[in-house]
């Protein structure tokens, strides 16, 4: 019964597998809640992409409302969310600034000619740090920050139009008055 | 009129299918000869229906007949003829008409070729085809038709995705189907073995050619894949661990690793449980990648149009195949033994290893490009899990591996000795330390990437050229002329030398090309000459071309070196108006040491564009290096002991004289 048992595990990882498959047929992107939501976000000061002379800085945000978006050029869904970003920046009502996560500057730079820079301005990250301290496990990530550097949502994947009108977008003018 | 034609044979293929994949698995059973020799009859017929419905398909391409859905969405009257019947796999329900008739080619291939195998064995395993394409013809008749009308019909196509216009698209899929739709072969053997309840040396020289061929096709096919990636994407990445591009990775590393397990079994009679397991998962890749793709569980720059009818459909097929499978192996695969034993050192254990750094990698693979869908069925979000997770992982998992490829084919079966190998191995060992540290250093960078990768690629080819030569001497006695020697050395022995080369090739291009090199991206106004090493760029200035189906903005560079004229390269920006897209094609002076690379960005004001220009040293030799792999399994292919063993080197088998008469194993 033992020998037996050692040969069925292909056949139980496969239909683990198939439980995770099934269920992804049907999934939506949705939120989660995150610890740093109520914490004030981590400081950082970051050289700016293809402009590593400047550099961005928490410090000088203080007094605005603010997403914080954690992108990359090999990240396949974060293509997707870059139209919404683009319509974003569009309506003005709120500054979107990139971090470039894991990147190198020629690519970003490239993705960005391609199809628009919806950011004011666009942070580097390329070894990772600021991606530890806030938390980011996969990419793309939005952070709504407010006007004393508190971070009040956290959107894991992409913002779609809905998720922006519904939630942030109503949130970001409470926090705007 | 010839669209219906084309369906109504595809269900027709679809009943011959079934009778193909039932009725002679009934014969085999009950002893029935009338019904189990309905198979090869039935496969045949099976094939000619789906080659009439491909025909058909690739007529309506020919014809512009935009009155079918699938044409009018793939194809244009504009479009060139090449690139109008390569349309047929330009979409989804062609792509999967493609897969079937692959499927067809390789059974037919079965039934005309596998004419030593005993009678059940032989019927069984082209039942079990039977059944595979029974499920996909099922697919495609009930959710993907491709012969779909569109009533009124359209007055023009919207045209093949600009991106899919490049004669690779020609190539590139047929060749990567007929790699992993040719695992097929090798699981049919896994179950019909599994079915038969015997599993010997003589199994794994049946299986071993046919596995071998799918893999050469696989090697080639992602090859050329990543070749096309690396001039038609425009910015000069060749591998993006894309989810398409794991889906025939995954498949293709358990193959490497199969067709190495495969050898052990017909050698040794050793392996055979992990084999047949082998067997069933390299193809099981190849669908759960399908899967991937086509359900749209997974975003990715390949993926077409999403419907998620088309996803449980494809789940449901996995169940029953993979699950199925996977069931015969839990229930028949105690019988089968795990066959001789073995040293710790020794040829079997090492490449015992080299199968589990394989499967390893494989694993990390699948891992990597499912863990966004199990983050977001575990309700963590959808996120993306891109290159510094793959970079990471799969070079920490193949680097043990890529050093014992240098030990294993020295090792004897059966059992070795640590120091034997260590002695014949000093002078590669010694060869790569100093090429390590020497290299570079005279390209004037040192990183630990570097050195590690310079180790590997020279460690892979020095211990092969060290194999040859060990062979070499061995035979010196009895053959003292070189060229007799070489001669009689057997070709199955080359392929491995040729693929091994192959990978230390291959590491040594993907080594340099990442250590060194280097990207400019420029504003430049015409006649402005941008300065790059001791390379000069001069840009002359951008023209307006009329292409067939699109409007181009040719730029053209002159490169000189020391006033000495290297290169003239003309990148384009093309417009194509059907798609309203904007495609950047890149130009590139490729070179055995450097490729020269520059793609045009964007006008700006006053005739000046933006300019970006890459140098990418030794590029080249990751295709060479696959090409080696692949002529490698040519050369394994073309050696005769595939088809006829003669006696002799039997009788040396049991004479105890592995080392000499058994070093080959095919790459």
């Amino acid at each position: 019964m033992k020998r037996t048992a050692k040969f069925l595990i292909p056949l139980a990882l496969f239909l683990i597998a198939v439980g995770f498959l099934f269920k992804g047929l049907f999934l939506d992107p949705h939120e989660v809640p995150s610890p740093l939501v109520g914490k004030p976000a981590p400081a950082f000061t970051a050289p700016l992409l293809s402009d590593s002379g400047n550099s961005f800085n928490t410090a000088d945000m203080k007094g605005k409302v603010w997403l914080l978006n954690v992108w990359a050029s090999w990240c396949v869904a974060c293509r997707e969310e870059h139209p919404v970003l683009v319509a974003i920046a569009k309506t003005g009502i709120v500054d979107t600034y990139g971090l470039d996560y894991k990147d190198t500057d020629l690519e970003a730079q490239a993705v960005i000619d391609e199809n628009g820079n919806p950011y004011k301005q666009i942070a580097t990250d390329i070894d990772g740090k600021i991606g530890i301290d806030y938390g980011v496990y996969g990419v793309p990530e939005t952070y709504v920050i407010d006007k004393k550097g508190i971070i009040r949502y956290k959107q894991i994947g992409p913002i779609t139009e809905e998720a922006f009108f519904s939630k942030i977008l109503p949130l970001v003018k409470e926090l705007q008055k | 009129m010839i669209p219906e034609l084309g369906h109504y044979s595809l269900i027709l293929a679809f009943f011959f299918a079934i009778v193909q994949g039932t009725l002679p698995l009934i014969g085999v059973w009950r002893n029935n000869k009338r019904l189990a020799n309905l198979a090869v009859p039935a496969a045949r017929t099976q094939f000619l229906f789906i080659a009439i419905a491909f025909l058909s398909l690739e007529y309506a391409f020919y014809t512009d007949d935009f009155s079918v859905l699938y044409v009018a969405s793939t194809s244009n009257s504009h479009l060139p003829l090449m690139y109008k019947l390569a349309a047929l796999w330009g979409g989804h329900e062609g792509s999967m008409l493609l897969w079937v008739s692959i499927l067809g080619l390789w059974t037919m291939a079965v039934t005309l070729f596998a004419k030593a195998l005993p009678d059940s064995f032989r019927i069984r395993l082209i039942a079990v085809m039977g059944m595979v394409s029974m499920g996909f013809l099922a697919f495609i008749i009930f959710t993907s038709s491709p012969f779909e009308r569109l009533i009124p019909a359209a007055l023009d196509g919207r045209d093949l995705n600009p991106l899919l216009q490049d004669p690779g698209m020609v190539f590139h899929p047929p060749v990567l189907y007929m790699g992993y739709v040719g695992f097929s072969v090798a699981f049919a053997f896994a179950i019909a073995a599994l079915l038969d309840g015997k599993l010997d040396i003589t199994w794994a020289r049946w299986t071993r050619p046919w596995t071998t061929v799918a893999w050469v096709f696989l090697t080639l096919g992602i090859a050329f894949g990543s070749k096309w990636a690396y001039y038609e994407l425009g910015w000069g990445g060749w591998w993006f661990w894309d989810a398409v591009e794991n889906a025939s990775f995954m498949p293709w590393l358990v193959g490497t690793a199969l067709i190495h397990s495969l050898a052990v079994t017909e050698k040794r009679d050793a392996f055979k449980v992990w084999t047949v397991l082998l067997s069933i998962c390299a193809f099981s890749l190849s669908l759960l990648g399908t899967f991937l793709v086509r359900s749209g569980v997974l975003t990715s720059v390949h993926a077409f149009a999403t419907d998620p009818r088309r996803g449980v459909f494809i789940l449901l097929y996995l169940v029953v195949v993979i699950g199925g499978a996977l069931l015969l192996f839990a229930l028949r695969a105690p019988k089968v033994g795990l066959g001789e034993k073995f040293d710790v050192v020794s040829r079997e254990s090492m490449l015992l290893a080299n199968n589990v750094v394989l499967a390893a990698a494989a694993g990390s693979v699948l891992l990597g490009t499912m863990y966004p869908l199990l983050m977001d069925a575990l309700g963590a979000g959808k996120i993306s899990v891109g290159p510094p997770y793959f970079d990471a992982v799969f070079v920490a998992i193949m680097a043990p591996g890529l050093f014992l490829m240098g030990l294993g084919p020295l090792a004897k079966w059966k059992k070795a000795s640590l120091p034997e190998i260590g002695t014949r191995l000093r002078v590669a060992a010694v060869i790569s330390v100093v090429s390590a540290v020497l290299v570079p250093f005279v390209m004037g960078k040192i990183t630990l990437m570097l050195v590690v990768g310079v180790f590997m690629g020279i460690w892979v080819t020095s211990t092969t050229l060290i194999l040859l030569r060990n062979r070499i001497v061995a035979r010196q006695d009895t053959t003292p002329n070189l060229v007799d020697n070489l001669k009689g050395i057997p070709l199955a022995f080359y392929g491995m030398l040729l693929a091994h080369l192959g990978i230390g090739v291959f590491v040594l291009g993907v080594t340099l090309v990442k250590g060194y090199e280097s990207e400019q991206d420029l504003r430049m106004d015409k006649n402005d000459v941008a300065k790059i090493g001791n390379l000069d760029f001069k840009f002359d200035g951008v023209a307006k071309i009329q292409g067939p189906n699109y409007e181009s903005a040719q730029g053209t560079f002159t490169v000189t070196s020391n006033g000495k004229e290297m290169a003239v390269l003309h990148p384009e920006k093309r417009f194509y108006p059907v798609q309203g897209s904007v495609m950047t094609e890149a130009d590139i002076k490729p070179g055995l040491v450097k490729d020269l690379y520059i793609s045009l960005g964007e006008p700006l004001e006053e005739g000046a564009w933006s300019v970006r220009i890459y140098i990418k040293p030794f590029v080249q030799w990751i295709w060479a290096g696959a090409i080696l792999m692949a002529l490698g399994g040519f050369c394994a292919l073309a050696d005769k002991r595939y088809r006829i063993r003669n006696k002799k080197t039997d009788q040396d088998l049991k004479a105890g004289e592995p080392q000499e008469a058994h070093e080959a194993y095919s790459a």
